[in-house]
């Protein structure tokens, strides 16, 4: 009889104690984040999708159009085409397709240039599956118009022969 | 239709899943119902089948390594250790010491995320959903932390063979040690929430029990198995990377029922604090990633089998290489399905209720049972 009624009064306890709990933290401040009027700042080590570095020395790329990261990446989504402008390889197309993307960052380690990082945008939404194509030289021209810079001229092959396109797939 | 007179049914069926909000992921469970009593049961796998070993055959070593984070993405690291174990040992890489380090601190983040993520999910199957709020801000903190490391906060892609792609600074470490006296100083919360709960405790004590006999016949991994009394951990009993250096301890069960498996994860969490704590202290200086590391790997010819121990059990990994850059074939050895295999005989002769409690207490992850 008085285990039953032990048993009765530590189960009730029991729940006063979890109720305690939950009280306690109520009158603690929020640690949630109001997301549209709250925006975390992204850590610097975040991994957005690719872009193209701007050299701080010439304000343009590093690009060299070799195709390493069109090679190495596991979903083929990386096109970049090349034209030769004075036995130099210069893109005129670096395109990504970013809803194929699983972001494990083996492009930006295989560049020998050093050209790619990560961005920090995560904002990322569309209405449609064009809206995840993502042009990286656009958004480096993008990135020279906030330094007041013209958008990079579009290299012009010496002839037609030496167009050369790195879509080569794995 | 109508049944004849006379003739009486005695058992129908349910199905439960595949999308069905206590199943966790896509899993189907037929079962054959008996009044409330379950009599018999059947797992129906393979929604989430995305064909991850036959990837492997496909891809080079490297491109291999995104898929790992999504074999179970709430382990993500432990699985991408132990890929780059195996293959580390087949190519014969020596990882150095800092970035074994930074793995073993990494992962055992990782781990306490996992835990965490099952303590609040499985409490929610229970239909208590006040203590699933707090599990996420304390598992907000430790994905806060590894994001400023590895960069995305679920499937990480972070190890690479010879070492991890980027190097921890000082305000990781004090991330960590905050982290460290934060968790320990909710532990109270916890049992004064859950643990002593006495709804919770009628729902978990003495069901769903595990003998170790059992357990053995299945396979059975992890806390599941140490819930049953058997102190089988991989850190342990066939030690990887630099565990053999810390001191901790590999908690157990005695009854082997839902309470200890419960009981035996919260501990865990607990060592697993530990070890990250001796690991910061013991953090040797060095490079990150071993010297030499060719961009083409090229294993040669021999297999080689690698495990580690996840948030579910033993995760291995075992390759066959034939001198190629791609893997000739790769097969993943996952915890959930071993420990799923022991649904069937548990649930026998148990009500539906408690046949969602038993099923929460695996915590499966179905991606990884299909994978």
């Amino acid at each position: 009889m008085v285990a039953y009624f032990r048993e009765m009064f530590v189960g009730l306890w029991s729940l006063v104690a979890g109720m305690a709990v939950t009280i306690r933290y109520f009158v603690r401040p929020i640690v949630t984040v109001q997301y549209p009027r709250q925006k975390l700042t992204m850590t610097p080590k975040y991994r957005g999708h690719i872009e193209l570095i701007m050299d701080p020395e010439t304000n343009t790329h590093r690009c060299t159009a070799c195709g390493m990261c069109v090679r190495t990446c596991p979903s083929s989504l990386i096109t970049v085409e090349g034209v030769k402008v004075k036995k130099k390889k210069l893109p005129v197309k670096h395109v990504i397709d970013y809803s194929y993307c699983s972001l494990c960052g083996l492009c930006v380690e295989v560049c020998p240039t050093n050209a790619l990082k990560f961005s920090n945008e995560y904002r990322l939404a569309g209405y449609q599956r064009q809206d995840m194509v993502i042009d990286l030289m656009a958004r480096l021209d993008a990135e020279r118009a906030t330094v007041g810079l013209p958008p990079l001229p579009i290299p012009t092959p010496e002839s037609e022969e030496e167009t050369t396109s790195a879509e080569e797939k794995a | 239709m109508m049944l004849e007179p006379g003739i009486e049914e005695k058992t129908f069926y349910l199905n439960l899943g595949p999308q069905h909000p206590s199943t966790h992921g896509v899993l189907r469970i037929l079962l054959e119902m008996d009044g409330e009593f379950i009599a018999n049961s059947e797992p129906v796998i393979g929604y989430g089948h995305r064909a991850h070993e036959k990837m492997a055959e496909l891809r080079t070593y490297q491109q291999y390594l995104p898929n790992l984070g999504r074999v179970d993405y709430l382990h993500a690291l432990a699985y991408n250790h132990g890929y780059c174990l195996a293959v580390e040992r087949l190519a014969g890489i020596e990882v150095p010491e800092r970035a074994e380090f930074i793995r073993v601190i990494t992962s055992e983040l990782n781990r306490i995320a996992s835990h965490l993520l099952w303590f609040g999910a499985y409490l929610l199957d229970l239909g208590a959903f006040t203590p699933f709020l707090y599990c996420f801000d304390d598992r907000e903190n430790v994905v806060d932390i590894l994001d400023r490391v590895t960069g995305s906060r679920l499937t990480y892609c972070y190890f690479r063979f010879g070492g991890v792609r980027d190097d921890i600074d000082d305000e990781f470490i004090a991330g960590c040690r905050a982290f460290i006296t934060r968790l320990r100083s909710r532990w109270q919360d916890y049992d004064d929430l859950v643990t002593k709960n006495v709804i919770f405790i009628n729902r978990t004590r003495d069901v769903g029990i595990i003998t170790p006999e059992q357990a053995l016949k299945y396979g059975v991994t992890g806390p599941c198995l140490r819930g049953s009394g058997i102190p089988y951990d991989i850190r342990r009993s066939e030690p990887y990377s630099v565990y053999p250096l810390f001191d901790f301890e590999i908690p157990i069960g005695e009854r082997g029922d839902i309470m200890d498996r419960y009981v035996v994860r919260l501990c865990e969490m607990e060592q697993s604090l530990r070890i990250i704590e001796q690991a910061l202290d013991k953090l040797p200086n060095g490079p990150i990633m071993a010297e030499k590391v060719p961009k083409r790997l090229k294993p040669a010819e021999g297999e080689v089998y690698a495990a580690v121990e996840s948030g579910r059990g033993e995760f291995g990994t075992y390759i066959v290489s034939k001198g190629d850059t791609k893997p000739y074939r790769i097969k993943l050895r996952v915890p959930s399905f071993s420990n799923l295999s022991i649904i069937s005989e548990l649930i026998k002769d148990t009500l539906v209720a408690d046949m969602v409690a038993i099923l929460g207490s695996f915590d499966l992850v179905i991606p990884e049972v299909d994978r």
